[in-house]
């Protein structure tokens, strides 16, 4: 899986006004005596701002299915305390290497793409790792349910047990969101087409993910 | 994980007929798709609303052919009261969501957004596409619960819990009704997210060059900030949704109490939170609300200001202003759940943001007024939906200072005073900016004219009309009417049942006179006068290029601004408008401020 590129691939360049919109730019403020040789054309690639327009709208959702819990809880004489399944602690760790994994490979590629060096070294390796460990996440996320169900842990058992797979089943779909992410970046850098802004958002949602998940550990080990 | 590469600058002109028309990735063509959705919804809704009158105005009346939608609903053509509900219910999703706010903010805002910002295209084409087709299979997913066996669900545009979380014991439609309605919500859910991840994006980053946040015209800073509310409040009514069709579908517990027994039937459900449901949804709801009536503020200025030839007295005052309506709408939820048995000090904290929300509300006002006071306003179709709006918008809004007092609320809460103020403050009133951007865009998005004589019949006939439905429902909730009642049969209701004939021959009437808008959007279409690129001496970049416009809006040469959004009437310029493109100088102290 080693691998070495020769020549660089195309990177996201300031557009000009001739080739396509968005030089206006957010932090284009235009002088008080609007001279617009003075305006810097700073627009950032959509794909920069709107990935935190997506997080943002992600922790609305997530932040929703906590006030349920918390609420639903306050009033509760039905809440039966859950034991969360061992497997989530390995889990955990497993979707924490991801993101160190995924970090290497994202600065091994920035750095040859900003011409810091002149080859990459195994990026996608690092990537692959990251794509396996993505899979074994969701695959840990999984058995954790079977296991449940197989004890006769359902849906409906308690509410503990409805929220607890609630909040699991929308996590691992996002994380699923993310993997195939992660396999567009590949895609894209083997086709020598991978953009800056696309490593950096998929990393950034991925790095995301993880720290969502380590939050809802925390809300589910605290609350169920 | 979205797709967060492809932007507008990389889709060339669609060739194929199904690229070019129906999985189009040109914001235009999804601005005219939301725009048919939110046609053929409106007419649905209102179809609904005139069965239900004549149902309220003449009881047991006989509609010819209505058994063939529901033979249960409706046996011998007389709706039962539970179809009535549906209908209700029915008439609600269908005006809030797919048409209250897919034409003032998807329909316009996909059109304009991009042009008045001058960018090429929304920077997610994909997104966008898939988002207006999402949203239509919300809309198809809805209609097809008129078909099963039950019909629609009867528990109203804001299902509360219990009653629409206990499934088909509860009565017709609250079964598979009530899952396909949710399902719906949540299909729009994301529909409405995919676009106002676009909308966000396109205008924090899509730009042309000189075009500063605050020579953004009035319009395009209103689907900014709604699509920002609509970021924030659809991802929480898309949980809440999700819960609900989990307690049908799975047996789960989230809204529905121990020990309730319907129908002599005792639920299988243990420990749920009926208030939970009503948080969810209000800290949607009330938002919702805005997201209807933001954008009709910043249509219903753009229109004034060029009729007037003349700014508002404060273009960064209405745009705070419209910030700050954003942001308290978040803050004010709890009123719509005073009577719920909230702690009064909740009440309270609930009370004072409603008041102080009318603060924003009030400064829009009067900022309207105060431009309008001795302008030589332009009298058109779209002028005079524009001066429409405002007038229902107060009218309506004068109400809000009533319900927003605990102690009175609790009185008119559930009766006819809270319809008829939402009707008037969000409904007719957004309705008012849809038909005043249709007047006022309608050349530069098919290229052709209007027919004006017909727009002024058709303002002044919806006009008055809507004020005969709406403003005696005030009186009707004085007078102690409940609404969602779907009969009068108590001693103090009957004296009120002349009223209701009256309000529904209104209704069916001012609903006929939509019938002249249609024939003049139809005739416009095909048979109306070519549109010149700047009917009316504009100074926006939508009247700096052609008509209709180009696949990338702009042609060769993309726009560099030079000035703020609204240069009318400059002293010592060459004409009476400087467009944001032209770089003439302006020596109006009023520039670059």
């Amino acid at each position: 899986m080693a691998t070495v590129v020769h020549e660089p691939p195309k990177m996201d360049v300031d557009r000009l006004p001739s080739q396509g919109s968005g030089n206006g730019g957010w932090r284009n403020l235009v002088p008080a005596s609007g001279d617009l040789r003075k305006v810097k054309d700073s627009s950032p690639p959509p794909a920069s701002t709107g990935i935190w327009v997506a997080l943002a709208s992600i922790t609305m959702t997530f932040a929703a299915f906590t006030s349920a819990l918390v609420v639903r809880q306050g009033g509760a004489r039905d809440w039966q305390h859950m034991a969360l399944p061992p497997i989530l602690y390995f889990n955990t760790l497993v979707i924490i290497a991801s993101s160190f994994t995924l970090e290497i490979s994202r600065r091994r590629i920035a750095a040859f793409m900003g011409g810091l060096q002149e080859r990459a070294e195994n990026p996608l390796r690092w990537l692959y790792i990251t794509l396996s460990l993505g899979l074994l996440f969701v695959a840990g996320q999984i058995f954790a349910w079977h296991e449940l169900v197989s004890q006769g842990l359902r849906f409906a058992t308690n509410i503990s047990y409805s929220f607890f797979y609630v909040l699991t089943i929308a996590h691992a779909l996002h994380v699923s969101g993310g993997i195939g992410g992660l396999v567009r970046v590949i895609a894209k850098f083997n086709q020598r087409v991978l953009k800056r802004s696309t490593l950096d958002a998929t990393s950034r949602y991925w790095h995301f993910m993880g720290a969502l998940w380590v939050y809802l550990l925390v809300l589910l080990w605290l609350k169920l | 994980m979205h797709d967060m590469s492809a932007h507008a600058v990389h889709h060339g002109a669609p060739t194929s007929f199904i690229r070019k028309h129906i999985f189009s990735l040109d914001h235009k063509v999804i601005g005219k798709q939301y725009y048919a959705l939110a046609l053929v919804a409106v007419i649905v809704g209102m179809v609904l609303s005139w069965l239900m009158r004549l149902h309220l105005g003449f009881a047991n009346f006989a509609i010819p052919g209505l058994h063939l939608l529901s033979k249960n609903g409706a046996p011998g053509d007389i709706m039962t009261p539970e179809y009535y509900l549906q209908l209700m219910t029915m008439h609600g999703t269908i005006m809030v969501f797919f048409v209250l706010t897919t034409a003032p903010f998807a329909a316009f805002g996909n059109f304009f957004l991009p042009i008045q910002t001058g960018a090429e295209d929304m920077p997610f084409p994909h997104f966008n596409m898939m988002s207006f087709w999402v949203t239509f299979t919300g809309f198809v997913i809805l209609m097809a619960s008129f078909f099963v066996s039950d019909g629609p669900t009867l528990g109203g545009w804001t299902q509360y819990a219990p009653l629409s979380a206990v499934g088909a014991v509860s009565g017709p439609g609250q079964g598979t009704g009530v899952v396909l309605w949710a399902f719906s919500i949540a299909f729009f859910c994301v529909g409405q997210l995919f676009g106002s991840l676009n909308f966000i994006t396109t205008t924090l980053d899509m730009r042309c060059k000189g075009m500063s946040l605050m020579r953004l015209p009035l319009s395009a800073w209103a689907w900014f900030i709604t699509s920002i509310m609509g970021l924030t409040a659809f991802a929480v009514l898309m949980p809440a949704v999700i819960l609900l069709i989990l307690d049908h579908i799975a047996g789960t517990s989230f809204f529905v109490a121990s020990n309730l027994v319907i129908n002599d039937s005792l639920l299988p459900h243990s420990g749920g939170s009926t208030l939970l449901w009503q948080h969810l949804f209000w800290f949607f709801g009330h938002p919702e609300v805005y997201i209807a009536i933001i954008p009709g503020m910043g249509i219903v200025s753009h229109i004034l200001i060029t009729n007037m030839r003349r700014p508002m007295l404060s273009h960064r005052v209405l745009i705070y202003s419209m910030g700050a309506l954003a942001v308290l709408s978040y803050m004010v939820y709890g009123h719509h759940m005073f009577v719920s048995g909230m702690n009064p000090i909740s009440s309270l904290a609930f009370s004072f943001p409603t008041l102080i929300i009318t603060i924003p509300s009030t400064i829009v006002v009067l900022i309207w007024l105060g431009s309008l006071y001795g302008s030589k306003l332009r009298i058109n179709s779209a002028s005079l939906f524009a001066l429409g709006f405002i007038s229902m918008f107060i009218s309506g809004g004068i109400s809000g200072f009533f319900l927003a007092q605990p102690s009175i609320d609790i009185l008119l809460h559930a009766t006819y005073f809270v319809v008829g103020h939402f009707h008037l403050v969000m409904a007719v009133a957004a309705i008012f900016g849809i038909f005043g951007g249709t007047y006022f865009w309608f050349p530069k998005m098919t290229g052709r004219m209007m027919n004006e004589s017909l727009g002024q019949l058709h303002f002044w006939l919806t006009f008055v009309g809507a004020y005969c439905i709406f403003m005696p429902f005030h009186y009707l909730g004085i007078a102690g009417n409940v609404r969602r009642y779907q009969a009068f049969v108590d001693d103090y209701l009957i004296p009120l049942i002349p009223v209701h004939k009256f309000i529904t021959v209104a209704a069916l009437a001012t609903g006929a006179v939509q019938l002249i808008f249609i024939y003049n959007l139809i005739y416009s279409r095909f048979w109306g006068a070519p549109a010149p690129d700047n009917p009316w001496q504009g100074t926006s970049l939508e009247w700096s290029t052609a008509t209709p416009p180009p696949h990338n809006n702009f042609g060769d040469k993309m726009p560099v601004v030079y000035h703020d959004p609204y240069q009318y009437s400059v002293e010592g310029a060459s004409s009476d408008f400087i467009m944001q493109t032209s770089p003439e100088p302006v020596h109006s102290a009023d520039e670059e401020k």
